[in-house]
């Protein structure tokens, strides 16, 4: 048990430390000169006041300190949970704007993966077996595939929100209304939250059913499945072994996509307007507010790697052979 | 697959569709192809491959529809009947004879826009799928092959790559860099979606190199590097195709996703730049479908094409999938 946790554990650590050193070089590596752009902002109109302001932005980022130790400061502020000031929005915190876009990613992410990935999983186990639903869910699956992110938000935006006016276009909630816990309130954030939703789940539901069908079609192919029909199991049974073994591939996936599924809801919330996470990250890029973008870096790959080790839980839960060899190896 | 990521999405989309879909398609393609051996590249297994391939219907069909897109891109534009970038009419014309998908908001010929922007759509999925495939390839096979403590570290390596949401670093990177080239677009794709491909290969070396056939080799003295391309590759072959096939398809799904958040290449037309286009000059607001609806409708087909053609040739190298 512990060998397993520090192997897993070692390897957060390592990516951490791998995400955050890139955060960090970034800046330092890409052509041109970040300070400098700033500087060039104010359009000053002669040298002196230029050179001095520069020396004075140069100074106050820290980058005329030796490359090491502004490494090193880099990650003592991170330890201090010092993200840095907003250029754009000054002088609010970086931590600040996450912490008030962070719940709004997450109220669509969360559901939309949690929903999908369960129902996919079941409907793909039934179309394994059933050809009506087989010959829908497949194509189906195939076609929201093949559609590009952008544009099912926008087509869904367009069709369901602008055409129909069935949901609001854009917005977290509706413009003008007090926050709190009143109902004229949440039930606008609700109102709000139902197309972006809807959108992330129908895209991740398509991937969960297909892969679903192919694993239990395979594993009801497999010798244990067989012999379970030969000693004349009933075909419920079957199932449910072939359910328990294909759900770990998935589960395995499930990880593996989490930064997709992060993409795709980065082009939701721009699509949608939506105040989350994705879209502070994409003003934060056209307002060139390089602070907040490395911010909201750190805080995205730190959620990857929670959620990661929720699934690691979560897969030893599942797969019994996991807790055994665990066992066996603490005994 | 696809993962379709947009997406990367393969699962989702593409790459995120091709992930999920990619690990099972992984799992009932490797069998086909092991159990051939060396045989599964005598002439009469190929010309086997060939008899079903031409009577595979979703082939057939993938295939069809994909090399129409594919012409029209590579003729498309020289047919087109306005100068694609040109402003040539009055802005925001509904479609009609004279502009089949009508005009953008700047007067634009949609039509002629759409078939210009195919061009660099296929060209980055092109570079992503071959950027990817050749990475996933090498350190697959390296760990594949040589195991042991490289194993691990290229192992580890994947991981980090895996965990590091690939969107938001190129906007991290996006925002630095003043302009980059569709060649960049392509080369960032295949170096962020590598890691599936990497993994499957991995494994499926590290089954075949116990086989009796590169005991043989090894035995007759071939190096390391020839007994991989020479004896375990060609036994993957058919998986290799399959999973360039993907990598296509979702290459050009993110690509979409990038071009739409504005990161693609600077003053290029794609696809995603006319999306990106139309959602920033309201083309929703004024409910102008048509600027937005067709590119990412041909994007859907390319893909989708792509995705049946996969399963099509599935079906043709793997005997258990076959529909007597």
């Amino acid at each position: 048990m512990t060998r397993y946790f520090a192997r897993k554990l070692g390897l957060y650590v390592l990516a951490f430390w791998a995400g955050v050193t890139i955060d960090w070089a970034i800046p330092r590596l890409m052509p041109g000169n970040p300070i400098a752009a700033y500087v060039d902002r104010f359009a000053l109109n002669s040298q002196g006041p230029w050179t001095a302001l520069y020396k004075l932005f140069d100074k106050a980022f820290g980058y005329n300190l030796p490359l090491w130790d502004q490494y090193w400061h880099y990650w003592d502020n991170l330890f201090h949970g010092n993200l840095g000031i907003s250029l754009y929005a000054f002088p609010e915190k970086v931590t600040t704007m996450i912490a008030q876009a962070a719940p709004y990613t997450l109220a669509l992410l969360v559901p939309a993966i949690l929903l999908s990935y369960v129902l996919g999983n079941r409907i793909g186990a039934m179309a394994a077996r059933r050809k009506v639903l087989d010959n829908t869910v497949l194509p189906l699956g195939y076609l929201f595939q093949a559609m590009p992110y952008a544009w099912l938000a926008l087509a869904a935006a367009f069709y369901l929100a602008a055409v129909e006016h069935w949901f609001p276009v854009e917005g977290g909630y509706a413009a003008g209304l007090a926050s709190g816990f009143t109902w004229a309130y949440i039930s606008s954030l609700l109102y709000h939250w139902f197309l972006p939703f809807l959108t992330v789940f129908l895209v991740s539901f398509g991937g969960w059913s297909i892969g679903m069908r192919n694993l239990v079609i395979y594993e009801l192919e497999t010798d244990y499945a067989r012999y379970l029909r030969a000693l004349g199991a009933r075909g419920r049974l079957v199932r449910r072994y072939a359910y328990r073994n294909a759900v770990l591939p998935q589960l395995s996936g499930l990880a593996l996509q989490l930064g997709t599924v992060i993409g795709g809801n980065i082009v939701t919330e721009v699509v949608f307007n939506y105040p989350g996470l994705g879209h502070l990250i994409y003003t934060a890029a056209t307002d060139q507010d390089y602070a907040l973008l490395q911010g909201i870096f750190i805080f995205i790959i730190v959620g990857v790697l929670v959620a990661n080790f929720v699934i690691d839980i979560v897969y030893i839960w599942v797969d019994p052979r996991t807790r055994l060899s665990m066992q066996g190896a603490a005994a | 697959m696809s993962g379709v990521d947009q997406a990367a999405p393969g699962g989702t989309t593409t790459a995120r569709g091709a992930s999920p879909t990619a690990v099972p398609l992984a799992g009932a393609t490797a069998p086909a192809g092991a159990r051939g051996g060396r045989e599964a590249y005598d002439s009469g297994r190929r010309w086997e491959f060939l008899y079903f391939a031409v009577r595979n219907k979703k082939l057939l069909l993938g295939l069809g529809v994909e090399i129409i897109f594919v012409l029209a891109a590579i003729i498309g534009p020289y047919f087109a009947p306005y100068p694609a970038k040109e402003f040539v009419a009055a802005a925001a014309l509904h479609p009609s004879s004279q502009h089949l998908l009508g005009t953008t908001y700047f007067g634009q010929d949609v039509f002629s826009l759409l078939l210009d922007s195919l061009r660099e759509s296929y060209l980055v999925g092109f570079l992503g799928a071959a950027f990817a495939g050749l990475i996933g390839l090498a350190i697959g096979f390296v760990a594949g092959w040589r195991g042991g403590w490289l194993d691990e570290v290229l192992q580890t390596l994947t991981y980090i790559v895996v965990m590091i949401p690939s969107l938001v670093l190129l906007i991290v990177i996006g925002a630095y860099l003043k302009s980059h080239s569709a060649f960049f677009e392509g080369v960032f794709i295949g170096v962020t979606t590598w890691p599936w491909v990497a993994r499957a290969v991995r494994a499926q070396t590290f089954t075949l190199r116990q086989r009796d056939f590169v005991d043989l080799a090894r035995l007759s003295g071939k190096r390391g590097p020839a007994i991989v391309l020479k004896d375990i590759a060609p036994n993957m072959a058919s998986y290799i195709l399959l999973a360039f096939i993907l990598l296509f398809g979702s290459s050009m799904l993110i690509a979409v996703n990038y071009d739409f958040l504005g990161l693609g290449p600077t003053n290029g037309i794609s696809l995603g730049d006319m999306l990106n286009l139309a959602e920033l000059w309201s083309g929703l607001q004024l409910h102008m479908w048509w600027w937005f609806i067709p590119p990412g409708a041909v994007m859907t087909l390319m893909v989708a094409a792509l995705l049946v053609a996969n399963v099509g040739l599935d079906e043709v190298f793997n005997p258990k999938l076959r529909e007597t």
